[in-house]
């Protein structure tokens, strides 16, 4: 496989500005993050509010620069030029798409920078309104027009018209009613077998992820804690953090829950975030030493694609 | 009628609440319209009927525009002016249709009370959270201020917020999501109500969170023996919480039954869909089952999900399917169910 985007020790702070009489801060938004997103992979990105997977969302996408660290884009994605190699899908259909513009123009509107005459951004735009599954027509209607689970099509159409190499996809389905959510996850699906294209795909839902993700980053307080092929981190969870996500998603088929074994406390703030293991202050495992040694990166014990970083990993 | 009178339909056995526990709420024929365009009416309840015992759970699940928040506010006396509601609403043996503004004031908070969505917007932002919770104990149970703020701090440790003096002394915002739901708990559960309506209680939450709070609500059950209204869109959220499950649909009750039952055997197309639809962490498909369609627009004549509906055929879009007992305690809104 070959990468497609290489992100290497990544950081990204904002300075906060408390007011004059108040100390600066610094929110730690993303510490060390390092990974690669292959060709016609889909890289799920999970983690709770306040993990910082929307903001390498935005990183990866360009609207935010780096701290420190690289995002190195492989062959052919010559960082963002007027291709749009990279595009970008939003949780909120409905304030994703411009009220006053045709569909046929939103959808096309990428074309239009790169200089595309209007009647054949329009030919593009219908073709590909109908490969995401709308009625012929669409794009000359307006988005109001439309229900939630058309429109995310309409973002996703916007999305595919530049026939980009990566999608960016933050929390595509967290708006969207059941039943069009497994609609939506069955477009994703499809448009991934007729081309070639990567999805990274970030979500709070393991449920969605385990459906669609070739591998999952696990990011809790802006740092990874665990990366793995999908079987792997369903199958055998390494971190405990991980552990915890996976028992906490309620499933069907198990009755009313036990109470006792939800994992306690929140996230912590990443304005100061705790010294060495971020996760240790709701740890059930926590020694120590994860108090003041940030644990690396490394692969589990005799599984050696699977990454995980806790002193204590299973 | 009176309090001891037992349910008509008894709870699963193992469960919290006994077969023999008393009913407590019963909601019979409520149908809930609003005034349209045109003087047409539209109605968003159509002629529900279900019962809640003591100490029990109902899951209430259905899609947008299910009418789910409608039910809910119906039996909190809170629907919207304009509302035209007809049928009977029980609670506890006194007729709560026939409750005048003053006595619904008086009942709201003290017999039954509602946790909503999103904290942020259900609690005062200018107001300490200690005194808002004070507030329900001063007008219900006629407690000094002083003493009220006593009681509001032992709540907010009882729902097992940190710190609890401190923490009544700090306003909305200054809390964490899961700590402000915890705290609307604490504000619901302050003067011990029979039933508490949760209207997606845990869907702003994240999972580790959510977790927390569906735990804190069964420990209260237990210790209480509250019973809970619990709305979600998310089935298997119910699954963890309910003994019986009520399942909407554009406004109307399609599957209500046990909760086992339901799970294990779903009899109406619209619940077997919901169920196969859910991505499930513990088995992978290559391709989700979908229902076809979507919801709202215009309702088809006959049954309300016959347009969308894989069984559907010419006598479901003629008439509409009543609701039925076609086992003990499992009732179904379907003509393909025998």
């Amino acid at each position: 496989m070959n990468a497609l985007v290489e992100v290497d020790n990544l950081n990204l702070h904002f300075p906060i500005d408390g007011g004059f009489f108040k100390e600066k801060l610094t929110l730690r938004a993303l510490t060390d993050v390092s990974f690669s997103v292959e060709e016609d992979e889909t890289l799920a990105i999970v983690g709770e509010s306040g993990s910082g997977k929307t903001t390498l969302g935005y990183a990866i996408s360009g609207l935010l620069s780096p701290t420190s660290g690289r995002i190195k884009f492989g062959a052919g994605l010559g960082g963002h030029s007027q291709e749009s190699p990279v595009q970008l899908v939003f949780q909120d259909p409905f304030s994703a798409l411009d009220p006053r513009m045709m569909v046929g123009d939103i959808v096309a509107e990428p074309l239009r920078l790169q200089g595309v005459s209007r009647a054949e951004r329009l030919q593009q735009a219908d073709d590909v309104l109908e490969q995401v599954g709308l009625p012929a027509e669409s794009a000359r209607r307006y988005p109001h027009e439309f229900s939630g689970g058309q429109r995310q099509r309409i973002a996703i159409a916007r999305a595919l018209i530049a026939k980009p190499k990566l999608i960016v996809a933050d929390e595509p389905l967290s708006a969207l009613d059941v039943s069009i959510q497994s609609q939506i996850l069955n477009l994703l699906n499809k448009i991934k077998r007729d081309r070639t294209i990567s999805y990274l795909f970030i979500s709070h839902d393991l449920g969605v992820v385990h459906h669609l993700a070739d591998r999952v980053i696990v990011l809790y307080l802006g740092r990874i804690m665990e990366i793995a092929s999908r079987q792997d981190l369903f199958a055998t969870p390494s971190h405990p953090y991980t552990q915890a996500l996976l028992e906490s998603v309620p499933r069907i088929g198990r009755g009313r829950r036990k109470p006792g074994q939800a994992l306690k406390g929140e996230i912590p703030t990443p304005l100061s975030p705790p010294p060495g293991c971020v996760f240790h202050t709701r740890c059930p495992r926590a020694q120590e030493d994860c108090r003041h040694h940030v644990p690396e990166l490394l692969p589990a014990p005799g599984r050696p694609e699977q990454l995980s970083a806790c002193h204590f990993k299973d | 009628m009176s309090v001891a009178t037992p349910a008509l339909e008894v709870v699963g056995a193992g469960h919290v609440a006994q077969p023999n526990h008393p009913r407590l709420l019963r909601v019979s024929s409520l149908s809930v319209s609003f005034p349209g365009a045109e003087g047409r009416e539209s109605e968003v309840v159509s002629e529900l009927s279900y019962e809640i015992a003591q100490g029990e759970t109902l899951g209430v699940v259905g899609e947008s525009g299910c009418g789910k928040t409608m039910t809910s506010l119906a039996i909190m006396g809170l629907l919207p002016s304009g509302a035209k509601v007809s049928g009977s609403i029980e609670f506890d043996g006194k007729d709560l249709t026939a409750f005048s503004p003053r006595q619904w004031r008086s009942h709201r908070g003290r017999e039954v009370a509602m946790v909503f969505q999103e904290p942020m917007t259900a609690m005062n932002p200018v107001m300490k959270v200690g005194q808002q919770i004070a507030e329900v104990l001063v007008k219900h149970e006629r407690l000094s201020r002083r003493a009220a703020f006593g009681r509001a701090v032992e709540l907010l440790a009882s729902v097992h917020i940190p710190s609890p003096e401190r923490r009544a002394q700090d306003y909305p915002h200054q809390l964490s999501g899961g700590m402000r739901q915890r705290a609307m708990i604490a504000m619901a559960l302050a003067c011990r109500p029979k039933l508490l309506v949760a209207d997606e209680p845990t869907t702003a939450l994240d999972v580790t969170v959510q977790a927390q709070i569906l735990d804190l609500m069964l420990e209260l059950q237990e210790t209480y023996g509250t019973a809970i209204q619990f709305i979600s869109h998310n089935l298997a959220v119910v699954s963890e919480v309910a003994h019986r499950i009520m399942v909407m649909y554009s406004g109307r009750i399609v599957e209500y039954a046990p909760a086992e039952d339901l799970f294990s055997n779903p009899l109406h197309p619209y619940t077997q869909g919901l169920i196969r639809t859910l991505p499930d962490i513990a088995q992978p498909m290559a391709e989700l089952y979908t229902i076809p369609g979507s919801v709202g627009g215009k309702r088809p004549s006959g049954c309300r999900f016959s347009n969308r509906c894989p069984l559907g055929d010419a006598r479901c879009r003629e008439a509409e399917p009543a609701l039925r007992e076609v086992m003990p305690r499992h009732h179904v809104a379907c003509f393909k169910v025998n």
